[in-house]
């Protein structure tokens, strides 16, 4: 069975590049202890990579370890693992995947077995669940932890006195955590370099989310536009290797939309978009292929995500600005996605939709999230209230594959599709034909929600 | 064992009054007491908290009824709370939403979110859309214990919402009636740890779920009517003298924001637990200790929280293990065992409960766990697992 | 004749709807599911056309003047004995492969074996073949008809040597063979046989009259010139993909047919609750089901019935004797098995217990329909659980106390609604491709 890489490789040479990228940090990983490399775990939202550049430390993400735990099919058991352990069937499956793998000998994606942490990197940002999740490697690993709590923009906006909350920690807590490890002062020098570059291929890969206004869309926003984000929200942010990806990654769109060509999946191009969607929600990891292809098969196209932002919103306009290196580090790991409050993400998704020319907004609630989850639901009704499309509602979970009924699923998205072509083929019928419809037309009709 | 505690008769009615008049409040859902209150104050304002933790005298001081909102107890039909939550999210916001938009909270102007979880959390920005006409805030409480990163960050915090507080009141702020305020909750915090020493020292006289609801009083009336009613049910419960069980000693954990059903606490003494310390109502003892009566009021409330919060699985724990806690806990209260009861789907007190077994088990403490939500039905298995573990208990220690 | 069907392919049972081009009903047809979603479909979709050569006939006798009440009766009786055809068709082939199944199977008695369930059948055979009082039903409850005869003779013939279990075996084994087997139950094959009958004793005029009628609508070719499937199975049908629909879309086309007031739809079937909201032409503009949770759906009733060793049927008429709603919060069906128990040990009636999770479930389906978008009027309630009274007189109170005064539809029919809506789905596509726009 090929990945979506794999299977994409054949045409794109970003998906080669990002291939070797990946392999190539495991390999360094595999290799740390030797190497006499420092090992720093932290969180994808709130990441503070270039920080980690700066101090020739190597980063590793357990939820991207989860994620391709999923992907892999071993979640499965590693959660069972966890389970049995005493880790309650209600909580987060990315935390009981990792408990599972690490119980399990802590092989990586790769199959090499991933190094301990020096450092556990606490970045508090978007979601409450990192804290625990860190106190529970703590309790393994038994090192040292940096805590860096970012404040939740609760009245959607990020304050001067947050920030300098954020930046204080920064001094206080995370450099001299990063100075014990290595032995090395900040090099300040270096760390502004990194920034620049992010801001580098950061304008690159809004350039390459942003080409799905056009129609037909080149870019699937969700399911491809999870490997577009790899390298940005993950160990490469502030590389050169980075801003080569993301410079390669742009022209190949622009070469797409220069042919007119559709989106790549793993079943080939799609030839004929016939839904746009934005979707809301990560997505599932265990049945991914399975999931895309349910749009896929349709012709639906996913314009714009909110998942695609966990790691850093830059298509508000921010940049990383390598004049003020700790402010803006503070200022990236306030807005990331999970870290706004409910209004500004109902803002973000109607001009989402209405930007991308959706045909609806899809939202994916997954079990696992309550930081994405909870509220999910008011969130559909005022975007739908806001914009006049469509909302649809569809549940599955991160890496738990007990909660992938695909039958159910394609169910829904099935439903979901029609819905739109029905109502759009109504409205088309009512704009253009002469003749009365069977029924009186009756005034449209005010929903009721109870409130 | 009924009969003895009946014809002991010794009970006074003046237990009973106090319980009677905490277990109106408990029970009365519309908040008629706090309508009682504005109608009594000219009309004055009444901001409402969930839990854990407020800085009730902020509100106090800008002239408000600080009112604790701790879900629905059991006691509502939840239709739109099931409606805009999925089925694997807790049942507190559920209740909470369906209380206010059945019109029950309709008679507060305000409230407040404190950092417990993601949903709660989430709770904020849903009550701004649902209630645009609402003062609606969220409440970030510093992780991080260096006064002069958190201590600084959470003042200034602590400044605005004051400020807020003040606009949405009308009253000008008052470093004054800040001091006199924390001396009155300061009042109130000591009474009630007079009642936790009580129920350490002599938790027959005090059944858990009376201490329980004692607290749970204080969500609703002005402090100083909430530190007389506990004064008074001291002094009741002392004077009933009542019988002494061979019950087990244990510490309830996991219950600081979802609350258990009344019915369950009873049920754990039924059982045969005596609960002689719990995190259920947290933010009635929050912070441990006194606050500072002098200087900056607002740096003062900032620094008590930096410094004597209680621990619980809603704030980081910087130093140590996350189980030392509860095991200080335990010691301190002599209980001979924990009972961890978390509510379904809560992801501070589940994802953390592995930590807290593994703590215990390292102190050779028993302890029991099992899942509760605050509208649960039915307690026969409960009633079941609490009174093996008593009985295991009381085993050990004879052994 | 052009007709459009609408085939409804559920989990447990499997609906069949013929239109004509101007969308009136002709035909309808019903089966259980089985293991074989394609043959369920056939037996529905024949079913329908049986029904709607009625109807055809109905129009024939009409055109020739004949409207009378010995038109009916005969009409009436003519059904009567194609089902009954029909009926000893599917007797014949049961007791043919039970008796094959007899000689086969090594049981020890052979002889004797076969000769009781020649006894068996005859029993039921001659009980068959007398006239009856009330009308007989498809072939849809064929199973249920034999399993209860048979079942009644077995126990009147099973002794020590050959006991009951054992010529039940043998039932249960052949019934599933019967049910899967492609016996012909068609109008145009069954219809002669059952008009020869009918016919015994007509006056000569309406005799020729009748036989002309019943014989041209057996000779009338019915086209079906477009299907359309839905259901949980539809994938399963041999369609193409452009006439497959979503059992949202049709349920809620289906849904403004019958009530064309329509707005709001609220579905309760075994295995899913869907809260549906349609506009005027009955396109749907919003919908949502119920998650993984089973609480609040058909099934949730299935596990109360089993725990109170009841049948599903009398749990609704039992709440309705209930003077004291008992309010229960869990609606799990993990907890409600404790919960109930828990309930009968302190001493609550049966009665409040089961009128208190009616109304738990009807919860769960006030907040999924509050989360589809409300309750607007009208409000039409379809599913299995619409059948229930109990269930019915929660949903009217609900209703009411929450959303106020709304006009709330139910049709003994609404086990229809989905292939309905299928259907006329068929007729919208079928003009649609006449007449391209």
């Amino acid at each position: 069975m090929s990945t979506p890489q794999e299977a994409a490789s054949a045409k794109d040479g970003s998906m080669i590049k990002q291939k070797e990228m990946i392999a190539g940090h495991y390999s360094a990983l595999s290799r740390a202890k030797a190497d006499g490399k420092k090992v720093v775990y932290t969180f994808v939202p709130g990441n503070l990579t270039e920080l980690l550049l700066a101090f020739d430390v190597l980063p590793v993400y357990p939820e991207i370890n989860a994620l391709q735990s999923g992907m892999r099919k071993k979640s499965g058991a590693y959660i069972a693992e966890a389970e049995r352990l005493g880790h309650s069937e209600d909580v987060c499956t990315y935390v009981k995947c990792d408990i599972g793998m690490l119980k399990s000998g802590n092989f990586g994606p790769t199959g090499e077995k991933l190094p301990e942490p020096d450092l556990l990197l606490l970045s508090y940002t978007g979601c409450f669940t990192f804290m625990k999740w860190f106190e529970l490697l703590k309790r393994e690993y038994n090192c040292p932890v940096a805590m860096m709590h970012v404040p939740y923009q609760g009245d959607g906006v990020f304050t001067p006195e947050m920030r300098d909350y954020v930046v204080a920690q920064l001094r206080t807590e995370v450099v001299p955590a990063l100075e014990a490890l290595t032995g090395k002062k900040l090099d300040e020098a270096k760390l502004s370099e990194a920034l620049a570059r992010s801001r580098v291929a950061e304008d690159d890969l809004v350039a390459v989310l942003e080409s799905a206004k056009r129609r037909p869309s080149p870019i699937d926003a969700y399911f491809g536009g999870v490997y577009y984000i790899g390298p940005i929200f993950t160990s490469f942010r502030g590389t050169e290797a980075a801003v080569d990806y993301y410079r390669t990654l742009r022209a190949e769109v622009d070469e797409r939309v220069r042919l007119g060509l559709g989106p790549l999946t793993p079943d080939g191009a799609i030839t004929h978009e016939k839904y746009r969607l934005v979707i809301e929600g990560p997505p599932n990891w265990t049945n991914f292929q399975e999931f895309w292809k349910m749009f896929s098969s349709e012709g639906a196209v996913v314009v714009a995500s909110s998942y695609t932002k966990v790691g850093g919103v830059y298509d508000n306009g921010f940049r990383h600005d390598p004049e003020r290196p700790l402010e803006t580090l503070a200022e990236y790991c306030a807005g990331c996605y999970t870290n706004l409050n409910l209004p500004t993400r109902i803002d973000m998704l109607s001009r989402y939709v209405r930007e991308y020319e959706a045909d609806g907004l899809l939202i994916n609630s997954v079990k696992s999230c309550n930081s994405f989850s909870a509220g999910q639901l008011l969130i559909l009704r005022e975007v739908e209230a806001r914009t006049g499309v469509p909302g649809g509602f569809i549940e599955t979970d991160l890496v738990d594959p007990r909660y992938f009924s695909a039958a159910n699923i394609k169910n829904r998205i099935e439903s979901y599709l029609q819905m739109i072509e029905q109502k759009r083929r109504n409205a088309s019928t009512r704009a253009h034909a002469a003749t009365p419809t069977v029924a009186p037309p009756r005034p449209a009709k005010k929903l009721e929600v109870l409130r | 064992m009924t009969n003895e505690a009946e014809s002991g008769g010794a009970a006074p009615s003046a237990v009973d009054e106090v319980v009677a008049r905490a277990e109106a409040l408990y029970h009365d859902v519309e908040l008629s007491s706090v309508q009682r209150w504005r109608d009594a104050h000219g009309g004055a304002k009444a901001v409402g908290y969930m839990p854990i933790y407020v800085p009730r005298e902020l509100i106090h001081a800008a002239g408000m009824l600080p009112v604790g909102l701790m879900g629905g107890r059991g006691q509502v039909e939840i239709i739109r709370g099931d409606a805009w939550f999925q089925s694997y999210i807790c049942q507190i916001p559920r209740s909470t939403i369906e209380l206010a938009l059945t019109g029950r909270y309709a008679l507060l102007d305000g409230f407040l979110f404190p950092s417990i979880c993601d949903v709660i959390r989430n709770l904020s920005g849903m009550w701004k859309v649902l209630f645009p006409e609402k003062y609606v805030r969220y409440l970030d409480v510093p992780q991080n214990y260096d006064p002069d990163v958190g201590g600084r960050f959470f003042g200034s915090e602590l400044r605005s919402l004051y400020a807020d507080l003040c606009a949405l009141s009308g009253e000008a702020p008052s470093d004054e009636r800040l001091r006199a305020s924390i001396a009155l909750y300061n009042d109130n915090r000591r009474s009630i740890g007079r009642l936790m020493e009580l129920r350490a020292t002599e938790p027959w006289s005090v059944p858990a779920w009376e201490v329980y609801l004692a607290l749970y009083a204080g969500n609703l009336l002005p402090v100083e009517e909430h530190t007389a009613l506990v004064d008074a049910y001291i002094a009741a419960a002392r004077a009933a003298s009542r019988p002494r069980r061979d019950n087990a000693r244990v510490v309830l954990s996991g219950a600081f924001c979802e609350q258990p059903p009344l019915e369950l606490i009873r049920t754990l003494e039924l059982a045969g637990c005596y609960v002689v310390a719990d995190d259920m109502a947290l933010g009635r003892r929050w912070p441990e200790g006194d606050i500072e009566v002098t200087g900056d009021p607002i740096a003062a409330i900032a620094e008590a929280f930096i410094t004597r919060s209680p621990a619980t699985a809603a704030r980081y724990e910087p130093h140590g293990d996350r189980g030392a806690p509860l095991v200080q806990l335990v010691r301190k209260s002599h209980a001979e065992g924990v009972v961890l009861a978390a509510p379904s789907f809560c992801d501070p007190a589940l994802l953390e409960q592995p930590i807290l077994q593994d703590s215990l088990d390292k102190e050779r403490l028993p302890w029991t766990a099992f899942k509760y939500s605050e509208n649960l039905g039915q307690f026969q298995i409960i009633r079941e697992q609490a009174g093996t573990f008593a009985d295991s208990i009381k085993l050990w220690s004879e052994a | 004749m052009k007709t459009f069907v609408g085939i409804d392919l559920g989990s447990t049972t499997t609906k069949a709807v013929m239109l004509d081009e101007d969308g009136a009903v002709l035909g309808r047809g019903i089966t259980n599911s089985r293991s074989n979603y394609h043959l369920a479909a056939d037996i529905a979709r024949d079913e329908a056309f049986v029904e709607a050569r009625f109807t055809l006939l109905d129009r024939a006798l009409v055109a020739a003047g004949e409207t009378g009440d010995e038109a009916v009766a005969f009409r009436k009786r003519l059904l009567y004995q194609l089902r009954k055809v029909q009926q000893m068709a599917q007797l014949a082939s049961l007791r043919a492969r039970a008796l094959e199944e007899a000689v086969g199977a090594r049981l020890g008695h052979h002889g004797d074996l076969v000769a009781r369930l020649e006894h068996i059948f005859d029993v039921i055979e001659a009980d068959w073949k007398k006239p009856r009082l009330t009308g007989v039903k498809g072939s849809d409850f064929f199973r249920d008809q034999a399993a209860s005869d048979f079942s009644r003779c077995a126990e009147r013939v099973a002794d020590r040597d050959l006991k009951f279990d054992v010529l039940m075996s043998v039932f249960d084994k052949v019934i599933i063979q019967v049910e899967n087997a492609r016996i012909d139950l068609t109008f145009e094959g069954n219809i002669r046989t059952a008009l020869t009958r009918c016919l015994r004793g007509e006056a000569p005029e309406r005799h020729a009259r009748y036989e002309a009628a019943v014989l041209s609508v057996a000779d009338t070719p019915i086209d079906v010139a477009r299907a359309i499937g839905t259901g949980y199975g539809r994938q399963t049908l041999p369609f193409p993909k452009e006439s497959i629909r979503s059992e949202i879309l049709c349920h809620g086309l289906g849904a403004h047919v019958m009530f064309p007031g329509t707005a709001t739809v609220l579905d309760i079937g075994g295995q899913d609750t869907k809260a549906i909201q349609v506009d005027g032409d009955g396109i749907v503009t919003s919908f949502q089901m119920n998650d993984r949770c089973a609480a609040g759906c058909g099934r949730y009733l299935g596990y109360i019935a089993d725990e109170m060793n009841m049948g599903v049927h009398e749990l609704g008429p039992l709440a309705m004797q209930s003077t004291r709603t008992v309010k229960i919060n869990s609606t799990c069906t993990v907890f409600a098995g404790a919960e109930l128990r828990d309930r009968l040990t302190m001493g609550q009636k049966r009665e409040d217990i089961l009128a208190g999770l009616h109304r738990a479930i009807i919860l769960r389906a006030m907040a999924l329909l509050a989360r589809s978008g409300g309750i607007a009027d009208e409000f039409t309630f379809t599913g299995g659980v619409a059948n229930n009274e109990a269930a019915v007189r929660a949903l009217r109170q609900l209703v009411k106390e929450n959303y106020g005064s709304r006009t709330i539809n139910i049709s003994a029919d609404s086990i229809y609604t989905g292939a309905l809506g299928a259907a006329l789905f068929a007729v919208r596509a079928g003009a649609s491709e006449e007449h391209p726009s």
